[in-house]
């Protein structure tokens, strides 16, 4: 019967990590080998489908840029591991920790006494000229002198089976977490062939990690707090920086949650500020810090820099790394490497030109055809280009591109990379491999990871390893050479003591969208109603000295829904465009369609937190204005359609949302907006002449959804007394005034107290004021003057409201309150 | 020549439109002491009262103040009020300085030679930084100037006059945001666009160029009087001659700055030394106003008859 083996012909020409030079299995595989013989192309298929579930159920993804479209992309693991043998595995983890260590003293010297420089060891144009290196960074001496804490670096095999290091990563090193991923799903895939073969776990790896951070962050005896640093989920790696967030325990925050005070790095919690001692970023050098680094910067933190400085925070990896990226290094490094450590690296670099030296560039420009060419600083975004496949005027044009620029080139020697089988729908197929291995940081030198990201290449015949342009990756599998133990640090099962409550520690930024979420949501509601009366009116075509609508679109006006102040002289037709601008133009502010828009922002923002049914409500909704409505009908079917989606939401909060710290603020956000507007509405009535008042009341009633209870209470056409008595002072009624300050008077009141702030006693004031007003007033003929005072209180009302509004916002968003507390 | 003194007044006033919560600002507005420059007096003002201030020195050596702001505020003024005395350089003979390619091969690398600490200093200023690139285009402008074996200071002097001569100045045609490659197809700039030019082709040839920014003494309208605020902020350029050290040319001017040129600071350019760079939270736009004074001392007393400004100590 024949093998799975016999399918598997590799190129000769190149190191296959399976066969040997007589096409027999290398010893180190034999084992996984004969399992895999075992299983048969069904058990393989099998296998590989286990795979693809694993990934697609635990949502471990990331963005592929391909033809200028950028999309999540599932990851993809070929479910075949590399495997090293034990022998190989002790060379390769002593020579990336040496090389390590190399590039640690580098940065070292660069920021510090530049020796290197000095002495002629390394041109400074590939210092200063970096854009990599960081001014504001120099002089600059990070907790224990360490500024690489974590390291990776890309390996190659060449046809003969030795290494070379083609790439180093020195300034937020990514693939640590997707290796930990593939492993985790690979183990459970292979258990029998994962003990058999002994295979090194990575959790310890892990554990020395966060065993240095606790250990380098100056923390004054506190317990460290550390944080991760993402871009946030535009990232190409966010599932990662997620991932590892969770199996670390380290907060995942953006830079907004953070705030420098004093010098010392806060995270703004709606409990208060918390010291943060560490952070792990994933953040470009370039983007951490908008004061001193790229003004431009959006996710950074302001005054990060001056907290490094004052030696108050542990950045990991130290600002300014990012210099050593760049494989113009190459050549210098054997002589920076003997002067820094008096050492002989025991793994070279792939042989390679920086065209800055003018005989180098002479060199690459005469053997084009074995070189590739990479950028040689690492903010140039220039794929690498295989010399050899340069012809005609692309090549004249890349040799008049490395005359005209040549600092910003370096060549490297082609290497016919090694290859590795891979499993896929033609079987067992060899493919170009790679290795990106990691080390981090202790203090007895570098610990390297007993693993790597297997990175291979997308199609049999492509020799570019990347994971952005589509690639897939292996698990590696370092055999030990003994028994091993494993532990996790992911818990196999929970226990009591890990049950989670409604989680305290809510980021500040949380808070602070879904108060914006409930304020939205309350607006469109409120908004649509408004619009529903107009435009019910101009649809009956109602339009002689009775009607309301002028009254209607002045209070839209007022309330900013309409743009302009109506015109009396104004056409039918021109006023009709008004209100559907104002129903279906995102770029109005205070349309339905902005306010969706907003509402969306908001809530994406926070959309961990929502069931699938609440996000499809919000998606519903901003899609109802995608397209321009040309008529009143269809506006108000928009509008009724954005006026049920607004009260499922509100639904979806009361019962579908955990009750946790932040829920608290979308409740509040909701009051707050409904008293607002309220208020506001009823004082714009109460400000209209006799006449339009009188004509106005019918609609108000509409517009605050009291209409029928009013009908049912009083069966007769509308009067103020009673209009007013029912939307302000009426504290049973939910749409009334009082009953809103009431309410949120009680939120107020739970969350100062559960939150630990003072409370605000804003509302205690409007209270009084209301009920020290004699509605009696409004019996008397003329009730001008009652509805004068009236309206004045309401808009005091509403001033304070907003005032409120802003009180909050400071006290648990921002902490930028007087009051602002650390703990 | 003798020794002048000069009063300097720079407000920097920032209005939002919505309260700011909290700021952060970077202030270099401290005059730098230098063999030929002493500062006499100097203070920063800013109102409203920063929560928090600290001095500093920046990789470049330029003092810095960084303040933090945490109570809102809808405006932020910060005045630099300084009396500056300049006293003569040494006499400058441009002929004097060694062959331009000298000066470029003693920069250059070369793979294990030594570098003297003033030579690794100056290396700093030889590449590219934000506002400065380095390519063939600016290369062969400067090579059309710095023909073999020109003494260097007469190469630059030189480039100086050419780009006064081939430069518009026109504070229409750029803003902070113009790339130096722009400014150097149109032909038209400011003096910080124009310092960027003629740093640009220096380094493009291999040599070393910073950038300076300072104040420079105007003269008024014939018969008008010298006005407050009337003046703005200067920039030149500064080149590295060893054995000389660091020699200004100001090509705005098309002169070698003396007695009316006041060093603020410098860095590889603008982005290095902006007077004030800062970020706030909040919501909303802002606006800026920003006003220079430079008074020769005889004309102090004239200028400030209502005491606004402090007199020498």
């Amino acid at each position: 019967m024949p093998t799975l083996l016999d399918t598997y012909a590799p190129p000769a020409d190149r190191y296959d990590e399976l066969l040997d030079a007589h096409g027999k299995p290398r010893a180190h595989w034999r084992p996984l080998v004969a399992r895999l013989d075992g299983l048969g192309v069904d058990g393989l298929d099998a296998r590989a489908q286990l795979v693809a579930d694993s990934i697609l159920s635990d949502g471990i993804s990331y963005n592929v840029h391909a033809e200028g479209q950028e999309a999540r992309h599932p990851w993809e693991l070929d479910p075949l591991p590399l495997v090293i043998a034990p022998e190989e595995w002790h060379y390769l983890s002593e020579a990336v920790a040496q090389r390590a260590g190399v590039l640690n003293a580098t940065l070292a010297d660069l920021y510090g006494p530049q020796h290197l420089l000095a002495e002629g060891l390394l041109p400074p144009a590939l210092a200063f000229g970096q854009p990599g290196y960081k001014w504001p960074c120099v002089g600059i001496r990070p907790p224990g002198g360490i500024f690489l804490n974590t390291y990776a670096v890309d390996l190659a095999r060449g046809p003969d089976g030795k290494w070379w290091v083609i790439a180093d990563h020195t300034r937020s090193p990514a693939g640590a977490g997707y290796s930990l991923q593939n492993r985790i799903i690979l183990a459970k895939t292979f258990p029998d062939a994962f003990r058999q073969l002994q295979v090194h776990p990575l959790s310890g790896f892990f554990r020395t990690l966060l065993d240095g951070f606790a250990r380098l962050a100056p923390s004054e005896g506190e317990p460290p707090l550390v944080v991760l640093l993402t871009p946030g989920p535009g990232d190409d790696s966010y599932f990662e920086h997620a991932f590892l967030a969770r199996y670390l325990g380290y907060p995942l925050v953006e830079g907004r949650d953070l705030t420098v005070r004093d010098n010392t790095v806060y995270l703004k919690t709606l409990r208060g500020l918390r010291r943060v001692h560490g952070i792990l970023r994933r953040l470009d050098d370039d983007l951490c810090d908008p004061l001193e680094l790229r003004a431009d910067s959006a996710v950074g933190v302001p005054g990060l820099l001056a907290a490094v400085r004052a030696g108050r925070v542990l950045v990991s990896n130290a600002l300014g790394s990012g210099v050593l990226e760049t494989g113009a290094l190459f050549g210098f490094l054997p002589g920076i490497a003997e002067r820094l450590t008096g050492e002989a690296l025991s793994m070279p670099s792939v042989a390679s030109w920086w065209c800055g030296e003018a005989a180098a560039l002479d060199h690459v420009i005469a053997h084009l055809d074995d070189l590739v060419i990479k950028p040689a600083f690492s903010d140039m975004s220039l794929p690498a280009v295989f010399g050899h496949t340069l012809e005609g005027a692309e090549r004249e044009d890349m040799i008049a591109r490395l005359r005209a620029q040549p600092h910003a080139y370096v060549a490297q020697e082609w290497i016919r990379m090694a290859q590795a089988p891979t499993w896929g729908p033609a079987g067992l197929q060899a493919r170009t491999v790679g290795l990106r291995l990691f080390a981090c940081a202790t203090p007895e030198g570098y610990a390297v990871m007993p693993g790597a990201l297997g990175r291979v290449a997308a199609s049999p015949h492509q020799e570019i390893l990347s994971m952005p342009r589509g690639g897939v990756s292996k698990d590696v599998w370092v055999r030990a050479a003994g028994p091993v133990r494993r532990v996790s640090l992911l818990k196999r099962r929970l226990g009591v003591i890990d049950l989670v409550c409604g989680g305290s520690d809510v980021p500040s930024r949380v808070g602070d969208n879904l108060f914006w979420m409930g304020r939205y949501t309350e607006r469109s509601e409120a908004t649509a109603r408004l619009l529903r009366a107009t435009l019910s009116r101009l649809s009956t075509g109602e339009d002689d000295d009775e009607s309301s609508l002028p009254d209607l679109l002045a209070a839209c006006h007022h309330m900013d829904i309409l743009a302009a102040a109506p015109d009396p002289a104004a056409s039918a037709d021109e006023r009709e465009k008004e209100v559907l601008a104002a129903v279906c133009d995102p770029t109005q502010p205070g349309s339905l369609a902005s306010m969706s828009r907003q509402l969306s922002y908001s809530a994406g923002q926070v959309r961990e937190r929502m069931s699938s049914d609440n996000w499809h409500a919000l998606n519903r909704m901003a899609r109802l204005f995608d397209r321009p409505l040309l008529s009143v009908g269809q506006a108000l079917a928009a509008v009724d359609r954005a006026m049920l989606d607004s009260i499922s939401l509100a639904g979806f909060a009361l019962d579908d949302m955990t009750r946790d710290e932040g829920w608290r603020f979308l409740i509040l956000g909701r009051r707050i907006e409904r008293l607002h507007r309220l208020a506001a509405l009823i004082e714009v009535v109460l400000r209209f002449g006799d006449a339009a008042r009188e004509r106005s009341l019918e609609w108000l009633l509409e517009a605050t959804n009291a209409i029928v209870t009013y009908r049912a209470r009083y069966r007769r056409v509308p009067e103020v007394l009673p209009v007013i008595h029912l939307l302000v002072f009426d504290d049973s009624n939910p749409h009334a005034v009082i009953f809103q300050i009431n309410e949120l008077d009680t939120e107020l009141d739970s969350v100062a107290r559960d939150l630990g702030h003072p409370r605000t006693d804003a509302l205690h004031a409007m209270r009084e004021a209301l009920h020290r007003f004699d509605l009696t007033r409004f019996e008397a003929d003329d009730n001008r003057l009652a509805c004068r005072a009236l309206a004045e209180q309401l808009e005091r009302i509403a001033d304070d409201t907003s005032a409120l509004s802003e009180t909050l916002h400071k006290r648990y968003f921002t902490h930028t309150a007087p009051d602002a507390r650390t703990h | 020549m003798s020794a002048v003194r000069y009063h300097l007044l720079h407000d920097t006033l920032y209005r939002y439109t919505y309260p700011v919560s909290e700021s952060r600002q970077m202030i270099r507005l401290t005059p730098r002491l230098l063999e030929h420059q002493r500062s006499l007096s100097h203070r920063l003002q800013i109102e409203p009262a920063p929560s928090r201030s600290e001095n500093w020195i920046d990789s470049f050596g330029n003092p810095v103040r960084t303040i933090d702001l945490e109570a809102s505020h809808e405006h932020l003024l910060i005045r630099a009020e300084s009396w500056i005395e300049l006293n003569p350089r040494p006499p400058l003979d441009v002929a004097q300085s060694p062959a331009w390619e000298r000066v470029r091969d003693t920069l250059a690398y070369r793979a294990g030679r030594a570098l003297a600490p003033e030579l690794l200093a100056a290396s700093a200023f030889c590449f590219e930084s934000p506002n400065v690139r380095l390519k063939r285009e600016f290369a062969a402008y400067a090579l059309e100037v710095f023909t073999p074996g020109l003494p260097f200071l007469a190469g630059v002097q030189a480039l100086m006059a050419r780009i006064h001569r081939e430069f518009t100045f026109d504070p229409k045609a750029t803003d902070v945001a113009t790339p130096v490659t722009r400014v150097f197809e149109q032909r038209r700039g400011v003096c910080q666009d124009l310092s960027h030019v003629m740093i640009s082709c220096l380094r493009s040839i291999g040599l070393a160029a910073r950038y300076v920014s300072g104040y420079l003494l105007t003269v008024p309208p014939p018969g008008k009087p010298r006005l407050i605020g009337a003046d703005a902020t200067h920039a030149w350029v500064s080149v590295f001659c060893p054995g000389l050290g660091w020699v200004d040319f100001d090509p705005t001017n098309n002169t070698t700055p003396a007695l009316e040129h006041i060093t603020v600071g410098w860095g590889r350019d603008f982005a290095d030394v902006s007077p004030v760079r800062g970020v706030i939270l909040g919501a909303g736009s802002h606006t800026l106003k920003i006003s220079v004074t430079v008074v020769p001392e005889s004309e102090f007393s004239l200028v400030y008859e209502n005491g606004r400004a402090q007199p020498a100590a």
